[in-house]
């Protein structure tokens, strides 16, 4: 997606990114980036809070015209969760000792049903 | 709020955790994410609130309604659709996205087409377009930008757009 806002601002057109994956966009370098430091999923706002939805969209219209140089970044000042904020961070997609094996497991899996196929489509001709 | 101390960041990142994932479920090659030390920029030219704005997104739109009016025809190329098509929600179960914490029935949690609208009718902005526009995530850089970005660059021309939001979820 970043990479599409690179090419319509090469093109003359104004963009800004409204996201919450800070390292990816930042990364692959976008002119305006609005931050809200949320889970994935929902970049402008809590589910039915209008209100936040209404800031965040504000913020992102802001950004449009007032930033003056690329790699513009505002962060919103929401928190996803007040009293365990760190709890979503740490859950996606962890890899500890809990779950090491299941992963291996489920990656085996995965390759074996992908080779399945493979092969089977290679029967068909 | 009181001051805090931490030994890392604070904010996820997902390039490091996607790495340290696949790879603890087997697959040694890590993603190769886009990196630019170079940033294109253009400044807005003309007021905001006679500017027309287009929204881009990740999500895949079902075509259930009205499959002339939309743009774009399998399911993994950039589309463009009507905004009033899209307000009973668009699909997002195969995209990346944290499906424990949160879920995306609200659509303007991702696609603000209501408060942009809201927006027009305070006079912030001119207007939002009518359609809005969608570019499925693609592991290849070559077909987001080779492919995908123009297709999206000429539907944003077509409807004569002067800034473009784009979201991805």
């Amino acid at each position: 997606m970043s990479l599409v806002a690179r090419h319509l601002e090469e093109a003359g057109l104004p963009t800004v990114v409204m996201g919450s994956a800070r390292d990816i966009v930042e990364e692959c370098g976008v002119s305006r980036f609005v931050y809200t430091d949320f889970p994935l999923g929902n970049p402008v706002g809590k589910p039915d809070d209008v209100e936040m939805q209404m800031a965040i969209t504000g913020t992102a219209l802001d950004l449009l015209e007032r930033a003056w140089e690329p790699r513009t970044t505002v962060q919103t000042p929401f928190i996803w969760d007040a009293d365990s904020n760190d709890d979503w961070r740490e859950h996606f997609m962890k890899v500890d000792d809990t779950n090491r094996e299941a992963l291996a497991a489920a990656g085996d899996q995965r390759r074996a049903a992908q080779a399945d196929a493979k092969a089977e489509g290679r029967n068909r001709g | 709020m009181a001051a805090d101390r931490r030994t890392h960041r604070s904010h996820v990142s997902y390039i490091d955790k996607s790495r340290n994932y696949y790879g603890a479920q087997g697959y040694p090659q890590a993603y190769q994410w886009s990196y630019n030390h170079d940033v294109p920029f253009t400044p807005l030219t003309k007021p905001l609130n006679e500017c027309r704005i287009g929204l881009v997104t990740t999500s895949f739109f079902e075509r259930k309604v009205d499959k002339a009016a939309v743009a774009g025809s399998a399911t993994k190329e950039p589309y463009a659709a009507r905004c009033d098509d899209a307000l009973g929600g668009l699909y997002n179960k195969d995209l990346f996205w944290d499906k424990d914490t949160t879920h995306t029935d609200d659509l303007d949690t991702y696609l603000p087409i209501n408060r942009l609208r809201e927006l027009a009718e305070q006079g912030r902005i001119g207007s939002l377009a009518e359609r809005f526009y969608g570019v499925p995530t693609d592991y290849s850089h070559r077909r987001t930008s080779r492919r995908d970005a123009p297709q999206i660059l000429e539907f944003a021309q077509e409807d004569e757009l002067d800034a473009v939001i784009l979201v991805p979820l």
